[in-house]
């Protein structure tokens, strides 16, 4: 049969007012049934005619999940919370600034606007051949045609690729694992809260997920503790064009420094993995030095052993090691 | 200068407030009684054979009311381009149409169809085409030699005896080479030859509007709104491509949504809502999405090439020997390499040089004239190279321009040709002035950790229009002077400007003018497309003397009735008054139709269009009716200059630049209209850098498939991608060959724009340089860290 894109196809859509309504819609309609938050990444897939649904349960009719709240121990953002919002919310900006630095420079105003941080750090990856409705192992077939000898791969992966190299789009998700947000999950078994760096997957664990998310499942809340409140943050995104472009790589860290010495850290790479990397080894090895060029060099260096760049993207290698020097060392000016 | 009251004052178009309101009425916003909308069937490879189609499931589908096909439009013989083909030669290409009461119905249609493809061999690189046993685009052949296609391969042993990153040089097409001087003796003369590898990518032009349209037939009369550059030109394409009388074609585009060349003359698709509701019987709106647009719409062709080029010490460049190779796409054949012979020969003048181009078939979306066509390709290619010539001698780039700059006198290229006019060293000291060049220029390759400084500059010739269009204005017995532009009113605010011109000629109030424009049953003169930066110069040039003509009419008229001689009445203010008396222009139109012949348009003059006498013709009797062609002396070139000098931070640690400055500073003859000029310059310049920085097309080399069918893939430039004060100004010096003085500005500005990019670029880098556009932070980081780019130096469409 011929293949049309570009054109919606008719669904059935639901609107709840709270989040139990929400999954027992998600369970009555199973398989069939995605959920929706902003739709940036949503209405790409319903509109190519590459993902199909007989029902999309809207969640923007749930006011709780739109909400910022200042908790005991930190603030807990609502799924649902545009991206513009988290960037203007006050506690965010003063306490948190590194989100909402990282919101900020997703896409344009109006993607902020319409996008949410919930959306955000589940939007499905951005591989062009996956998104374009080729067959690939993410789409449940046996072969990545972003990995030949001849594809097109300067945005794809240089680490912990398996069969699978497309690389996580998310601005926020690298901030929130650094700022060591959790992650609340409801659904009719009741509610899970998931470490943010163990939220994202990579094709190892779950080949057609980015996320820990499955059917049933409603991401409600970003949980930030007060752990990191204050720390000395940086988020640097490298594109090809400064507005309404998905990152190259992108980085974010926390910083706790004493007397020049790196007490504790936080440092979480995105664009270069299925996931929102994590750095353990290279956190571990910086602690305890000196917050200087040649700590934040090494950790570079060590932050890309083991990369295993495909035939375009080698350039991802020396452009991830200068984003967690700088990541530690802050943008050189003389 | 002549003292003008309307030309070179600022002021609004009058169809402002309805554009930024959001009332103005584009294509897609039209509605007709019982309408349906099409969606197409397109071919999902780059070359493939329609073996068997079976559409019985689309077409009984509740709410499909028509299917078009293949057979049922006019099948153009290659290269010329069918609305619907079975033998697609690139991906997306239209198949079979399906209307129906709704979208969604029409793509749920299109889903049921089954189609059988034979694939046929396809290239996408034009030097696969070139070797021996490569895949040709089309089963004709690979090349166009001149007008005509033929077969093209070169020896084994042209690639053989280069380097996978340095270009083969093969026999060019025989139509396609010149040259002048003693090329040889040129390079002996030099101080410093070099040679370099030439690469530009291929663009879509992607206009805010998509070229939908809708149409609709009433008693045998076919009604189309488009979105077009031209509403004369674009009536006449319809007409052709239907195959009706040009009289039953009635054409509406008040409003285009821009076209940078892609809708010079519409578009080729309006066939297909045309036929379809034709064959349905009810009104048919076809709208083409973004993706479409960047298969459907058109594109710039991409170049590669080679450059030779000597320098004297003093920066005076002694010979340059050019081969470029031209990635056609799959049908006309685009104007764009040989235009870029001129533009180089023209902006630097080199004592000698050669020129050899050949231009192959791909199977890629189909090219048209891109704004500044073949002039943002070879500038943003060549200046980087005349820049490291320049860096290689110590000497400075301002001054290799302005010792090359040409200058009134100036003969170029393979004519040689004469110039109308030439302000380039004003131009280039302006700039210099502006930007203060200087200053800057020692601030080149200063370090602020990670971050280098560049400092560049480009200078962008670009033809400035034509001449013999025809004018036509009527004086109305409500008093106003009415002025028929068949031009389109693509957003340039020309259509608009250059009517200025006519109310000048009879020195009338702007106040009381109504331009009339965009819809063929108004009336419209045979105008130029708004395109090639025509329109300022050719409709600057044909109002001014249709102004002249009324007016002459006018003192005649005056004379008749006043008595007296014509010659001792004068026109001002809406008054044509001398010795006898005086009429107003609304008494004088009274009079005009009381009179008849050829004061109110009974009588013509013999050498307009037929179009423009169509519609003087209809207009006759209801007022002064002035008529006349442009046969104003026209006896050189025109062309028109910008300068554009651009500052910026490299950051070697990411290969992002942050733009700090860009000056520009054209030559365009007498300006028209200070405030459309500058939106026009800069918006212009931003284009290009957006080609130099960002914009490109991926196709998968593979299976040949476009992968950045969106503008988030495609990457056109942003508002953060530019500096928030760029300056533009003008030498504001008149052409000697236009009444008012002005030339065409529209198409020099991108390549300025993209020029300096590049040269800023290549400078940060002290003269090591991708040379491969985009100059994407990828690219900029392989250099720097390991001095090769990450795709192939030929690599194309990556």
């Amino acid at each position: 049969m011929a293949v049309i894109h570009d054109v919606m196809p008719a669904y059935e859509l639901f609107q709840p007012t709270d989040v139990e309504g929400a999954i027992a819609l998600l369970n009555e309609h199973g398989e069939s049934a995605r959920v929706l938050a902003g739709g940036m990444d949503t209405w790409d897939w319903l509109k190519d005619r590459t993902k199909r649904v007989t029902a999309l349960v809207d969640l923007a009719g749930i006011q709780e999940l739109r909400e910022i709240r200042a908790t005991a121990d930190g603030v807990d953002i609502g799924a649902l919370a545009p991206l513009s919002t988290v960037v203007k919310d006050p506690e965010i900006q003063q306490n948190y600034s590194v989100l909402a630095e990282a919101a900020n420079k997703v896409a344009t105003p109006q993607i902020r606007n319409q996008g949410t941080i919930g959306g955000n750090v589940s939007q499905d990856t951005r591989c062009w051949y996956y998104r374009a409705g080729w067959p690939c192992y993410r789409a449940g077939g046996n072969i990545c045609y972003a990995n030949t000898p001849a594809s097109l791969n300067r945005e794809h992966a240089i680490l912990g690729a398996d069969r699978c190299v497309a690389v996580s789009p998310s601005d926020t998700a690298p901030a929130l694992i650094a700022l060591d947000a959790r992650m609340v999950v409801q659904n009719r078994s009741g509610e899970r809260e998931i470490d943010a760096a163990t939220f994202f997957i990579g094709p190892g664990t779950d080949i057609e997920q980015m996320t820990v998310l499955r059917t049933g499942d409603v991401l409600t809340t970003i949980r930030i503790p007060n752990a990191w409140s204050g720390a000395s943050f940086y988020f640097e995104k490298v594109t090809d064009r400064k507005s309404w472009d998905f990152p190259l790589v992108n980085v974010a860290s926390a910083l706790r420094v004493e007397g020049g010495v790196i007490q504790d850290a936080r440092i979480a790479v995105g664009g270069v993995a299925a996931k929102p990397l994590r750095l353990f080894r290279v956190e571990q090895a910086i602690i305890g030095q000196p917050a200087n060029e040649e700590t934040a060099a090494a950790a570079g260096e060590l932050a890309v052993r083991g990369a295993e760049p495909l035939r375009l993207n080698g350039y991802k290698v020396p452009l991830m090691r200068n984003l967690v020097k700088r990541s530690i060392r802050g943008q050189e000016t003389v | 200068m002549a003292d003008f009251k309307l030309i070179g004052q600022s002021f609004a178009p009058q169809d402002l407030v309805a554009k930024i309101t959001g009332r103005a009425k584009y294509a897609e916003d039209f509605r007709a009684e019982g309408m349906l909308f099409t969606k197409l069937l397109s071919s999902p490879m780059p070359h493939c054979r329609v073996r068997s189609i079976d559409y019985s499931a689309a077409l009984e589908l509740e709410g499909v009311v028509a299917v078009l096909t293949p057979d049922e439009v006019p099948q153009e013989e290659h290269p010329f381009e069918p609305a619907l083909t079975n033998e697609p030669v690139y991906e997306g290409e239209p198949i079979l149409a399906v209307a129906a009461v709704d979208e969604v119905t029409a793509a749920n249609a299109i889903e049921l169809i089954r189609v059988d493809y034979e694939p046929l061999p396809f290239v996408l690189n034009p030097l696969d085409s070139l070797r021996p046993g490569g895949p040709d685009a089309n089963t004709g052949g690979n090349v166009y030699n001149g007008r005509e296609i033929t077969t093209l391969k070169w020896d084994q042993s042209v690639f053989d005896g280069v380097g996978p990153d340095q270009m083969p040089i093969g026999p060019g097409t025989e139509e396609d080479q010149w040259e002048y001087g003693d090329l040889e003796a040129g390079f002996a003369n030099a101080d410093l030859v070099i040679e370099e590898t030439l690469y530009c990518q291929s663009v879509s032009h992607h206009p805010m509007e998509p070229r939908t349209s809708m149409a609709y037939w009433q008693n045998g009369k076919l009604y189309m709104h488009g979105s077009a550059q031209s509403t004369a030109q674009a009536r006449r394409a319809i007409a052709d491509r239907v195959g009706v009388e040009l009289d039953d074609v009635f054409f509406i585009a008040e409003y285009c949504g821009g076209g940078f060349g892609s809708k010079i003359r519409g578009s080729v698709l309006e066939v297909i809502p045309a036929l379809l509701s034709r064959k349905a019987g009810r009104p048919v709106m076809m709208r083409i999405t973004r993706a479409e647009e960047t298969m459907m719409g058109r594109a710039r062709p991409g170049m590669l090439g080679h450059a030779r080029l000597g320098m004297r010490r003093d920066g005076r460049i002694t010979a340059l020997d050019l081969f470029l190779v031209q990635d056609n796409g799959p049908y006309s054949r685009q104007g764009d390499s040989s235009t870029s012979g001129d533009v180089s020969a023209l902006g630097y003048t080199p004592e000698a040089m050669r020129a050899s181009t050949v231009s192959v078939l791909t199977n890629t979306p189909p090219r048209a004239a891109q704004r500044g066509p073949g002039g943002v390709q070879i500038v943003s290619m060549l200046a980087p190279v005349v820049s490291r010539a320049a860096r290689q001698l110590g000497v400075d780039p301002l001054q290799v321009h302005l010792v090359n700059a040409p200058n009134h006198e100036t003969e170029f290229g393979r004519g040689p040709y004469p110039i109308t006019s030439a302000y380039v060293t004003e131009a280039l000291t302006q700039c210099g002035e502006l930007f203060n060049w200087s200053e800057r220029r020692q601030r080149s390759g200063q370090r602020n950790g990670s971050k280098v400084r560049g400092v560049g500059m480009a200078l962008s010739p670009y033809y400035g229009g034509t001449s013999g269009w025809d004018g036509l204005v009527v004086i109305r017995p409500d008093g106003k002077l009415y002025i028929h532009q068949g031009v389109g009113n693509l957003g340039t605010h020309s259509v608009v400007d250059t009517a200025k011109a006519a109310a000048e000629a009879l020195d009338f109030p702007w106040e009381n003018t109504e331009v009339v424009w965009g819809h063929s049953s108004r009336h419209l003169p045979h105008s130029s497309s708004q395109s090639g930066s025509q329109t300022t110069h050719a409709h600057t040039r044909a109002n001014w003397v249709v102004g002249e003509f009324a007016k002459t009419l006018l003192q005649e008229l005056a004379a008749l009735e006043l008595g007296g001689s014509s010659s001792a009445y004068q026109v001002s203010g809406g008054r044509v008054f001398g010795p006898g008396g005086s009429l107003t222009f609304a008494q004088a139109a009274e009079r005009a139709i009381a009179r008849g012949g050829k004061f109110d348009g009974h009588e013509l003059p013999e050498d307009i269009n037929d179009m423009t006498r169509t519609s003087a013709t209809a207009l006759a009797g209801q007022g002064l009716v002035a008529a006349a062609k442009d046969n104003l002396p026209h006896t050189a070139r025109t062309y028109s200059f910008v300068v554009s000098m651009i500052e910026l931070d490299l950051d070697l640690e990411t290969g992002m630049h942050e733009i700090l400055n860009v000056t520009s500073v054209a030559d365009c003859g007498t300006v028209l209209n200070p405030r459309s000029l500058i939106a026009q310059g800069n918006g212009g310049v931003i284009q290009g850098i957006g080609i130099a920085q960002s914009f490109k097309w991926a196709i998968d080399p593979t299976w040949g498939v476009h992968l950045s069918k969106r503008i988030e893939a495609t990457k056109p430039p942003t508002m953060l991608d530019i500096p928030t004060e760029l300056i533009f100004a003008a030498v504001d010096l008149p052409d000697p060959q236009n009444p008012v003085g002005s030339k065409g500005i529209g198409e020099p500005p991108v390549g300025a724009g993209a020029g300096a990019l590049v040269c800023a670029i290549e400078d940060a880098m002290g003269g090591q340089h991708p040379s491969h556009q985009p100059l994407t932070p990828d690219k900029i980081l392989s250099i720097v860290e390991n001095d090769c780019l990450p795709c192939g130096r030929l690599e194309t469409h990556v």
